[in-house]
């Protein structure tokens, strides 16, 4: 096994998922088989070889800095499931 | 035959002579949608009244000379593109309420052109799929037999154009899912070179290889599309300051001195006999036409997938971490900690492929495995570049399958993910290099479904796929056939 249960919990609370049980092992397995799967790579000898991050590199892709127009408050919270017309509201932090 | 199956270029012709105006286009597409939508279901919103709207004005301008490039043409949008005031949900219930504030500059590009926007079709949840079944809306079905997929991730872009309720779509690319779909559903899809069209406004899966492009009835409309949503935009910083061409001048007849690449690695074990006879017929019609065709070898292809399966979820875990049940989506009201409303709105939001895929990206990011994974995926794929820069010195572009298989049936491969990602080996690395791919429609199965041909050439080289695909049409002479709805 590439990959534990444990792992595949943690990993979940890392991206803010909550799986069931059920959901662990599923996942566990099949993440298992894309792990195998995905090994394929370390047949191949990249030593020294440059990573790609970007197919086409843009270096320093620099605009005038200047005010524009930007969306209205009222238009930025339209969407947020809660708000009070100044800010998004979220359950208590502290 | 009816208005809606002519293509985009036939329509012009009788729009600007008068013989049609485009609210009557307009209602014949509308028309067409409420005949067979139950059958194909391919949008998931769309709106008759906005496009009538839409089809008046462009009549006004029509009737003064003042139309854009696509004026009164109907048009679908893949439900992922961002549109001012029309609700824009990614396939997800976690969008499902979302109504963007502003438009991605693909769509602020066809508005200048004065086309008609039908609606936004359905896709996988988040262009994470290859069979539109991860939509959370249900999948559309492939018009061509309904029992069948249509392709995924742009899906419904594909359906609809197939089964003419628009006349042409914006899809978007990022492992094959313009090209993998449009060759399901017999129809033209192109994904230009990375950084050709902005994607700014586009909901973001893994940016570094996501790419916005048409799907069309024919080559023809394809240029034309390509004409209105290319060029350089400064609100995306990867969008790449280049000299837009007028695509249409590529459309010419005869492949003399061009010389074409068969790379023998995209004819695998496994590959459909069926869509090797029918590649093969059309590559020999390709060489009748003038071409010159040449084996050539990537021999870095059979990495693409495991390549791809790190990179783009690596990068999907980081772009979702935005859907956090705050700033807009879905929220769990229950929960009272900040952290339970995190956990519990994305687990509730996200469908299972999203989930996966976020988990693999998140694994693979992790401390301890980010040399192990991603860094050595992201070496691959140079060597997967650096193969096509050796072949494109040699030749103009490469010809291949664009799927191993013809679409199978709804419901066959779904417990079984690896199977599906292995599906996507011959259209993948062409988003890991940047380069533009073209499918066109090649032939049909003996069941009847369409099988398209992948044409792919070098960074900025559309013109070229683009001669390529537009002689293999004409002397195919299939772009005409309809499914039978």
């Amino acid at each position: 096994m590439k990959i534990t249960p444990e792992e595949v919990a943690h990993v979940a609370n890392l991206a803010r998922l909550h799986l069931s049980q059920a959901e662990v092992e599923e996942m566990t397995r099949q993440l298992d088989d894309i792990l195998n799967y995905v090994a394929k790579l370390n047949e191949l000898d990249t030593d020294g070889v440059e990573p790609t991050t970007h197919a086409i590199s843009i270096v320093n892709a620099f605009r005038v800095d200047e005010v524009r127009p930007s969306l209205a408050r009222e238009r930025s919270l339209a969407n947020g499931p809660r708000q009070n017309g100044e800010s998004f509201v979220v359950p208590r932090v502290i | 035959m009816s208005l809606n199956s002519l293509t985009i270029h036939k329509l012009q012709e009788m729009l600007a002579q008068g013989k049609v105006s485009a609210v009557e286009v307009t209602r014949d597409v509308l028309g067409r949608i409420e005949n067979i939508e139950d059958k194909v279901q391919a949008y998931i919103t769309y709106d008759p009244e906005l496009a009538l709207q839409q089809a008046e004005a462009a009549d006004k301008k029509l009737k003064n000379g003042t139309g854009g490039s696509l004026c009164g043409i109907p048009v679908s949008i893949k439900d992922v593109l961002c549109t001012e005031g029309i609700r824009t949900t990614c396939g997800s219930r976690i969008l499902e309420n979302f109504v963007p504030p502003y438009d991605a500059t693909s769509i602020v590009k066809l508005k200048q052109a004065d086309a008609v926007f039908v609606g936004k079709v359905a896709m996988d949840e988040f262009a994470m799929g290859s069979t539109s079944e991860n939509c959370a809306f249900g999948p559309p079905k492939n018009p061509w037999n309904t029992e069948y997929i249509c392709g995924g991730s742009s899906g419904g872009s594909a359906a609809s154009v197939a089964a003419d309720e628009c006349f042409a779509s914006l899809g978007t690319d990022t492992g094959g899912s313009i090209r993998q779909p449009a060759s399901h559903c017999g129809v033209v899809g192109l994904k230009p070179t990375y950084g050709r069209v902005s994607r700014y406004g586009l909901v973001a899966f893994a940016s570094s290889l996501d790419q916005i492009g048409p799907l069309t009835k024919d080559v023809t409309d394809c240029a034309l599309m390509m004409n209105a949503i290319s060029g350089y935009d400064a609100n995306d910083s990867t969008s790449v300051p280049q000299e837009i061409p007028d695509f249409r001048n590529a459309l010419k007849e005869g492949l003399q001195g061009m010389k074409i690449g068969i790379p023998k690695e995209y004819f695998i074990k496994g590959l459909d006999p069926e869509v090797e006879q029918n590649v093969n017929k059309g590559i020999e019609v390709l060489r009748q036409a003038g071409a010159e065709t040449v084996e050539v070898s990537l021999p870095h292809t059979e990495y693409c997938v495991a390549v791809y399966y790190l990179i783009a979820p690596a990068e999907a875990s980081s772009n979702l971490a935005r859907y956090d049940g705050v700033k807009y989506g879905f929220r769990d009201m229950s929960s009272d900690s900040l952290l339970d409303m995190y956990r519990n709105s994305r687990s509730q939001g996200f469908g299972g492929e999203v989930k996966r895929r976020i988990i693999i990206g998140t694994y693979a990011l992790s401390s301890g495995y980010y040399d192990a994974y991603y860094k050595k995926a992201s070496q691959v794929r140079t060597l997967i570049t650096e193969d096509y820069q050796r072949v494109f010195e040699t030749c103009d572009v490469v010809v291949s399958p664009v799927t191993p298989t013809p679409a199978w049936k709804l419901g066959e491969k779904l417990d079984d993910p690896l199977s599906v990602y292995l599906s996507d080996i011959l259209t993948i690395s062409a988003n890991l290099a940047g380069i533009p791919g073209i499918s066109v429609p090649c032939g049909f199965s003996r069941d009847g479904l369409p099988i398209g041909m992948q044409i792919q050439g070098a960074h900025f080289q559309e013109e070229k796929l683009l001669k390529v695909a537009y002689n293999l049409e004409l002397h195919l002479n299939i772009s005409h056939l309809r499914p039978d709805l």
